[in-house]
């Protein structure tokens, strides 16, 4: 009978979430989402970005409450209003960006806040004991009177995992839990999800990597836009599949690429040394009108290249060319002078000044070449670059006296462009260029990107997105712990190929020098 | 726009309420007092709003008006300087002060405030060391280059009389209009705007942040300077001790009350004037209405405070309306 059917499914989900919407003043980021979990069942749920992965992961741990819809643990409906209750329900989310006191030690940031006490004062003999048992179910074999900041970024994964075991967790969220992993600690964690998954604990394992997914995970959850769009179980797992669902076409259609016209030498990179890993050299080169992206962990050295290329971080040595010149890049105004422009990591902190209005951000870069009598404003000229520029990236804002903060990400995003477009970069840094921007952002700046590389600009973007750097790469350069690890032309690039690169295995098609 | 309404209000407010319970304040000589000090404090105040524009705090402003009056007087009085060499002479050393705060601040990566709290000391000392704490005077031979403090080059027509226009108010509106101009018509006030939201934006636009942060001290402590300058001319009786003492603190008052945030990258040169005119119009009414002139620093002290406190208000609730958005 159906209500009985029901009734059993319903109490063998641990987790079940139902029509699940949030918005963000008035942009939608999940509309209607259906999700849920089973008993002792690794769940992966992926999406490019800005899909609604952390925003869903960040209401079932209760950090943030749904506008709508319903939540039902053990089949019964809850009210997940904060991260406590979420803790309540067995329910831990272990953060891409781990949330450890570093100036404690591994126990005592295990039972943080939940000490046992003994005359009031915190017993400091049962938390060590207790944490030992803990450790060993993770797998991590340090002494519990270890300062965290003494562990690797694997090592304090492991104890934000043990100390959400001592909360007798049930289910644990883990958002890109390999995103900083090299092979071998990621093999680790593999076999520790197993181990837990054996031990009764849910799993839901938000990861860019379709090859552990595929490892891994027994269901897919699929979110594109902030919408459900399907899941897969079992032997449908596969990699195009999971791709087309993600970017709800073939991938060619929604990297739409035309044949690029690749030209000489622009930048010519030779033995560079970045202030982050200085006992690495690196050298590479990039044409006009070639799109090159750039793979590898977070943590693996390619902001701080970029950085280095753009003037932020003075090189350790090494040489810089641009067409055939040598270059000084001492500083951004230096390396803008020489026709660079960046698009850099962090929109809010690096890319925009949020309380100035969409005009000020967008001629801020411009403005030293084209004021009046070398210092007066020309706000005439602002007036013009900002209203072209927000034509012709087609920025959705009421005026271009608008505040940036109040801007979605996407339009936020194609501000920053905007300020560097004005400049006609012949060399455009991008570091991340999507992150947190709409689906149709994300089209939007794909479709700029391209434009720019035909008019016979040189690209080099940065991406954590596996479909990105295979999307839109004519060549990718992969790197590893502060080494470029190698190139891939685009009939070479697989995302085994690039995982392979970047987690530290050699390139079969270069020399060991 | 709103922040210089409000002070402005203030401004108003207190006038009125004086002039009921003492209708003296608004006789001309009264008025004129008024002007030239509201000039003087004005002066130091714009200077200091830079320096706040930029994230930064000065504390040292006083120490540096102690040291450059006590510096003029001590170098045309006993060293002999003839009166172009001796104004070069402390025009050079308040620029060199804020030159050393900027490189120390940038370069060298120190907090502001212990930078400045140092210079409060240090240029106090100085000064006192110079003089061997005697207090100085011009006598009556400098009565030319007094002038620039004392005189009043016009008058106004005023309800009841005339009102002699001090000189300082013609400096300060020089000073007033350059600065405006500055900020708001030239690309280093805009970086200077920028670069007070956020440094790092800016440093990722091609400003050279460094540069301007340095500007903008150079300009706080030359103000200072050009402040010591009129203050000892207008007393003619330096107290290295005691000369500009604690006016670092009426002048962070008058910018904070002017609308400049201590977060940085606002602030308006006509909302300073006002909340520089504020804090001379309560110091006035506290004597003209006869209240206890003990109370002089409780009464700015709340001030300032009220200041900080509308201004973290105000910004409390501008996040809270952004925490609603997407992160």
């Amino acid at each position: 009978m159906a209500s009985s059917f029901f009734t059993l499914s319903a109490s063998d989900h641990v987790i079940d979430a139902r029509y699940v919407s949030k918005r963000f003043a008035g942009v939608v980021a999940l509309e209607h989402v259906n999700l849920s979990l089973r008993r002792g069942e690794v769940l992966a749920v992926i999406g490019e970005n800005g899909a609604g992965k952390s925003t869903l992961m960040k209401i079932l741990a209760g950090v943030l409450t749904p506008d709508n819809g319903e939540i039902r643990i053990d089949g019964k409906p809850v009210e997940l209003d904060s991260v406590r209750t979420g803790l309540k329900h067995g329910i831990a989310l272990i953060h891409q960006e781990l949330n450890l006191s570093d100036n404690l030690d591994v126990a005592a940031n295990i039972f943080l806040g939940r000490e046992p006490r003994r005359f009031g004062l915190i017993d400091r003999r049962r938390i060590y004991a207790d944490a030992v048992p803990l450790l060993r179910e993770v797998g991590l074999e340090v002494d519990p009177r270890t300062l965290v900041d003494r562990l690797s970024i694997a090592h304090q994964q492991l104890v934000e995992i043990a100390k959400a075991r001592s909360t007798n967790a049930r289910v644990l969220i883990m958002d890109e839990p390999t995103s900083s992993l090299t092979q071998h600690e990621a093999e680790q964690l593999f076999k520790l999800v197993l181990k837990l998954r054996e031990a009764g604990v849910s799993i839901v394992y938000i990861s860019h990597r379709l090859g552990e997914v595929k490892r891994l995970a027994e269901r897919v959850v699929v979110l594109r836009d902030g919408k459900n769009a399907g899941d897969l179980h079992g032997y449908q797992i596969d990699h195009d599949s999971m791709v087309r669902l993600m970017v709800g076409r073939e991938l060619s259609q929604f990297y739409k690429r035309r044949a690029h016209v690749i030209r000489e030498d622009f930048l010519r990179v030779a033995d560079l040394r970045t202030p982050a890993h200085p006992q690495h050299r690196l050298s590479f080169t990039i044409k006009r009108g070639e799109m090159v992206g750039m793979a590898g962990l977070v943590g693996s050295g390619r902001t701080e290249l970029m950085q280095t290329l753009f003037g932020i971080a003075k090189p350790r040595g090494g040489s810089v060319s641009i067409a055939g010149q040598p270059v000084e890049l001492s500083s951004p105004l230096a390396a803008i002078e020489a026709g660079v422009g960046m698009v850099p990591e962090d929109r809010k902190q690096q890319g925009l000044i949020l309380e100035m209005a969409v005009r000020t951000n967008l001629t801020l870069a411009a403005l030293r070449a084209n004021c009046r009598g070398r210092v007066f404003l020309n706000r005439g000229y602002e007036r013009k670059l900002s209203a072209d520029m927000v034509g012709t990236l087609r920025i959705k804002t009421p005026s271009d006296r608008q505040l940036v903060h109040l801007l979605s990400g996407g339009n936020q995003q194609k501000v920053v462009l905007g300020k560097w477009l004005a400049l006609k970069p012949r060399l455009l840094l991008l570091d991340e260029p999507t992150r947190g921007v709409d689906i149709g952002a994300k089209q939007e700046i794909y479709r700029l990107m391209e434009e720019l590389v035909e008019s016979g600009v040189a690209i080099l973007f940065v991406s954590s997105e596996m479909t990105e750097i295979i999307g839109m790469s004519d060549r990718a350069l992969v790197m590893h712990e502060g080494r470029l690890m190698g190139e891939l032309r685009r009939d070479q690039l697989t995302e085994e190929a690039i995982m392979h690169l970047a987690t530290g295995g050699a390139d079969p098609e270069r020399d060991v020098a | 726009m709103k922040k210089i309404l409000g002070i402005f209000l203030l401004l108003v407010v207190v006038c009125v309420v004086t002039t009921l319970f003492n209708p003296k304040f608004l006789n001309a000589y009264n008025v004129q007092n008024i002007v030239r000090w509201t000039s003087l404090f004005s002066i130091i105040s714009i200077g200091v709003a830079f320096v706040i524009i930029t994230g930064g705090i000065d504390l040292s402003v006083g120490s540096t008006i102690g040291l450059t009056g006590t510096l003029l007087a001590w170098l045309l009085t006993f060293k002999h300087f003839n009166v172009g060499s001796a104004l070069l002479t402390v025009f050079a050393v308040s620029l060199a002060i804020g030159f050393g705060h900027g490189l120390l601040i940038t370069k060298l990566r120190l907090p502001t405030f212990v930078v400045t709290l140092c210079g409060l000391l240090l240029y106090r000392g100085i000064a006192r060391y110079l003089t061997n704490d005697n207090t100085l005077g011009f006598g009556s031979e400098f009565d030319s280059l007094r002038y620039i403090s004392v005189g009043h080059p016009f008058s106004l027509p005023f309800p009841g009389g005339r009102i002699l226009i001090p000189m300082p108010f013609v400096l300060m509106v020089v000073i007033a209009i350059a600065a405006a101009v500055l900020l708001n018509q030239t690309i280093y006030g805009r970086y200077l705007l920028a670069l007070g939201r956020n440094e790092q934006a800016a440093r990722y636009s091609g400003i050279n942040t460094h540069r301007i942060t340095i500007m903008a001290y150079v300009i706080c402590s030359v103000l200072a300077g050009l402040g010591g300058v009129l203050f000892a001319l207008d007393v003619n009786s330096i107290q290295p001790a005691g000369l500009g003492e604690f006016y670092e603190l009426y002048a962070i008052a008058a910018a904070v009350l002017g609308g400049c945030s201590l977060r940085g990258g606002e602030g308006t040169i006509v909302g300073v004037i006002i909340g520089a005119a504020v804090i001379r119009v309560l110091y006035n009414a506290i004597n003209i209405l006869g209240i206890p002139t003990q109370l002089d620093f409780a009464i700015i002290g709340l001030v300032i405070l009220g200041g900080v406190i509308t201004d973290e208000v105000i910004k409390r609730i501008v996040a809270r309306r952004r925490a609603a958005r997407p992160g």
